[in-house]
């Protein structure tokens, strides 16, 4: 028995940051102290709040340290550990109380939050099955596996209401049941652990934290559809990720809960891990499934779906970590749990990534039906240095920008289509007055161009030809029957791809062009960009009034575009200038403006 | 798609590497899809998969080299080119972008005048610019080899390169 745990956040962000180091320090220093028989250091998952990393957090008493440095350590270790004293200076200062500590739970940050999917994650050791274990893990395989028909258990899942967290919630039940019913002596399950949306990490952060979730899912999925293999494809650029399902993995095979003849049964099931290569598309399920295969990673013409002829040929699910993260929860809790949380379409939970210009970058997991205000304002902190919200954007490459007049919509599935988003698999990015929406269009039109497999014409070409028209907006060299073609090719170009990519590639377009027309217009007929983010559109001029001609901006100029005499009011050669702000940077008077 | 640069630096594999790879292939060519380990492993070894690799493991997987070269060139993280000692990845994930990577990664591009893809005269660094690695919370990020930057401002960049000089 240990008296105190000191959990060291080992997720990517905090690692990124160190954490690795703060871990050694921890366990050098206690041995140092005499302590390391009686305090235990563990290295965990992702805690969420990664805005604050690295972060740690000492029980019994729940303190919660942030931006530690690996100088803190000897401080936490002698003070609060060897003297019983909390460090309050390093203490999330949300937490720090007149009377002590405030619990973690009742943070802005976490209050709101309901944990299903990221249970574990920051809890336990993901890379000791005996404390998943402790946790009820592998009870619910057991459960299936000893009292439940295949057939049952896809009757509970269903019941349930789960629906796929990759993106588009398709009903997870009605898709195993599909598999169920192809007859194959051979089928396959996989997991899509290839989370390609620039912003998200959630899956990412459920296979660093709590690996053993998604592997006994996979066998309780394998179990209903009639399988005895499968595949988790996950993105190579998630070492640790990678690295704690190996080994995950590996014990589940030592502990005979992956294998033959499981919990004493006539049931079978190994894992494989295939490593990705740098390609979006393979988040489509048919065109991962190529990848599997060691081919160029296209998609297929669907029918035949593939529930009926899938990987290798045979019937097979592929389902996303969120979902298979729930898995186990509901079989051990009961669908009408699961079913209790969220709207009437849409059960449960969903994890974000928040991102961009909010203050408390990192994961939440709500119950579907919260705002968009609750997770901006109250989770997230709202947006640092007094800039006012302008849009989120979710759904990453496949989805679009909510603007602030819809920020009371409940977030599930359907409420997201409708407004012209989506919730694909959960980024949500933040963003302020500074952000032009045009050239968010643009950034996320040039990542699915560069991904577009290149397949079907629609999609390789059309979106290109669309990527051009937005090129012309930003450099105002675009008419207002632009904007009307552009509107056009969209939606040709969504009813005529083959795969989700070229079918959701233009929603960027089409939501920013339906909630922020008048800032495309502004870059058409003004030839202005009202963010001044758009370099073609945007001079730098100095303010006569304000200039007090000390000549520090042209002394700093890279390309000698700034001239006049000292103590005289400075001017602009717009003709030379590059618009590369270093003036604006430099100018302690605020004299210089862009526009 | 991005177009394909074939490699012009000469190729110096040695033996032991090529040993080494068809050891690895030889039980990768037992599993099904095995071409995509096989080519991982390939770089792993290489740090890059000019044609002379492709065509090993073409050989010993048993599969033509139009097969290997059409896998190789579909996916990004196979390179046909070396990289070089430092691999600088500036993240251009939407939440890195909104906080300003574009304009890190333009000040990459300026002061070790190289292109993105491409390696300095001397071998000395490589440029990239990478999908979102992840770590959100710590926007912009980049990476040199496994060393992770983040929270950047253009002002940094200098400094990050003197650092591997």
């Amino acid at each position: 028995m240990y008296r105190a745990h000191i959990l060291v956040c080992g997720g990517t962000g905090c690692s990124s940051s160190n954490s690795k180091e703060i871990f050694a320090k921890f366990e050098s220093e206690l041995k140092a102290a005499g302590l390391d028989k009686e305090v235990k250091t563990i290295m965990t998952g992702c805690f969420g709040l990664c805005a604050l990393g690295p972060v740690v957090v000492v029980y019994p008493e729940g303190a919660f340290y942030s931006q530690v440095k690996v100088e803190d350590v000897p401080e936490i270790v002698s003070e609060h550990l060897l003297k019983g004293r909390i460090v309050t200076r390093l203490l999330y200062k949300e937490t720090v109380a007149e009377t002590g500590i405030r619990s973690l739970s009742e943070t802005n940050f976490y209050k709101k939050q309901h944990r299903v999917a990221l249970k574990l994650c920051g809890v336990i050791n993901p890379e000791n099955i005996d404390e998943y274990i402790a946790y009820d893990g592998y009870q619910a395989l057991a459960k299936v596996l000893t009292e439940m028909t295949p057939q049952e258990v896809i009757d509970v899942i269903s019941k349930s209401g789960l629906r796929g967290r990759g993106g588009a919630g398709f009903p997870t039940g009605r898709k195993w049941q599909f598999a169920r019913n192809s007859v194959s002596d051979k089928k396959y399950v996989c997991c899509n652990a290839d989370e390609g949306d620039p912003g998200a990490f959630m899956d990412r952060s459920v296979l660093e934290g709590d690996p053993h979730a998604v592997i006994e899912a996979m066998a309780i999925a394998a179990y209903a559809i009639g399988s005895d293999q499968g595949y988790v494809y996950i993105r190579a650029e998630y070492p640790i990720a990678v690295q704690r399902l190996q080994i995950a993995i590996k014990q589940a095979r030592e502990y005979g809960l992956l294998g033959k003849n499981i919990f004493g049964t006539d049931f079978n099931f190994d894992l494989d891990i295939r490593l990705g290569a740098g390609a979006f598309v393979c988040g489509e399920e048919t065109a991962l499934m190529t990848s599997i295969e060691g081919k160029r990673g296209e998609p297929r013409v669907r029918p035949p779906f593939p529930a009926v002829k899938g990987l290798f040929g045979q019937p097979t699910i592929l389902n996303n970590v969120e979902t298979y993260a729930n898995v186990a929860q509901i079989i051990l809790n009961g669908p009408e749990w699961f079913a209790s949380m969220g709207t009437e379409k849409s059960k449960g939970t969903k994890v974000f990534a928040l991102g961009g210009k909010i203050t408390n970058t990192g994961l939440v997991e709500i119950p579907m039906g919260t705002t968009l205000r609750e997770i901006v304002e109250d989770i997230g902190g709202g947006i640092p240095n007094g800039k006012k919200f302008k849009a989120a954007q979710t759904g990453g490459p496949s989805g679009g920008c909510i603007p602030a007049s819809l920020i009371d919509t409940p977030i599930d599935y359907d409420n997201l289509l409708a407004i012209g988003s989506m919730m694909g698999s959960g980024g949500l990015i933040v963003m302020d007055e500074d952000t032009c929406m045009v050239d968010i269009a643009k950034f996320f039109l040039e990542f699915t161009v560069e991904e577009s497999c290149g397949k079907c014409t629609p999609c390789r070409i059309g979106n290109k030809r669309l990527l051009e028209m937005l090129e012309k907006v930003t450099s105002g060299r675009a008419t207002m029957e632009d904007l009307d073609k552009m509107e056009k090719l969209c939606h040709y170009i969504k009813e005529n791809s083959l795969c989700g990519l070229g079918q959701t590639a233009p929603n960027p377009v089409l939501s920013t062009l339906r909630y922020f027309r008048e800032e495309y217009e502004a870059h058409v007929r003004d030839k202005r960009c009202p963010a001044g983010v758009c370099k073609k559109l945007i001079t730098y001029s100095i303010d006569p009034t304000k200039c007090i001609g000390c000549s520090k901006c042209a002394r700093n100029c890279p390309v000698e575009a700034i001239h006049g005499e000292i103590k005289k009011p400075y001017t602009i050669d717009t003709s030379k200038c590059i618009k590369c702000g270093a003036c604006i940077d430099q100018c302690r008077f605020k004299a210089i403006s862009k526009k | 798609m991005s177009k394909i640069k074939v490699s012009n630096v000469p190729f110096t594999g040695t033996p032991a590497q090529e040993q080494k790879l068809r050891e690895a292939l030889a039980e990768l060519k037992e599993i099904p899809g095995g071409l995509m380990p096989a080519l991982q492993k390939a770089q792993e070894i290489y740090g890059y998969l000019p044609i002379e690799v492709q065509k090993i493991v073409a050989d010993v997987m048993d599969v033509s080299l139009e097969e290997v070269f059409g896998v190789v060139t579909f996916y990004a993280q196979f390179s046909l080119n070396p990289k070089g000692r430092y691999k600088i990845g500036v993240c251009l994930g939407t939440a890195c972008y909104v906080k300003g990577s574009g304009d890190i990664f333009e000040a990459f591009k300026q002061q070790l005048g190289i292109d993105a893809g491409q390696c300095t005269e001397d071998g000395k660094f490589s440029l990239d610019a990478t999908r979102c690695i992840g770590c959100c919370g710590l926007a912009p990020v980049l990476t040199v080899n496994e060393d992770v930057y983040g929270k950047l401002t253009t002002d940094d960049v200098a400094g990050i390169i003197a650092k591997y000089h």
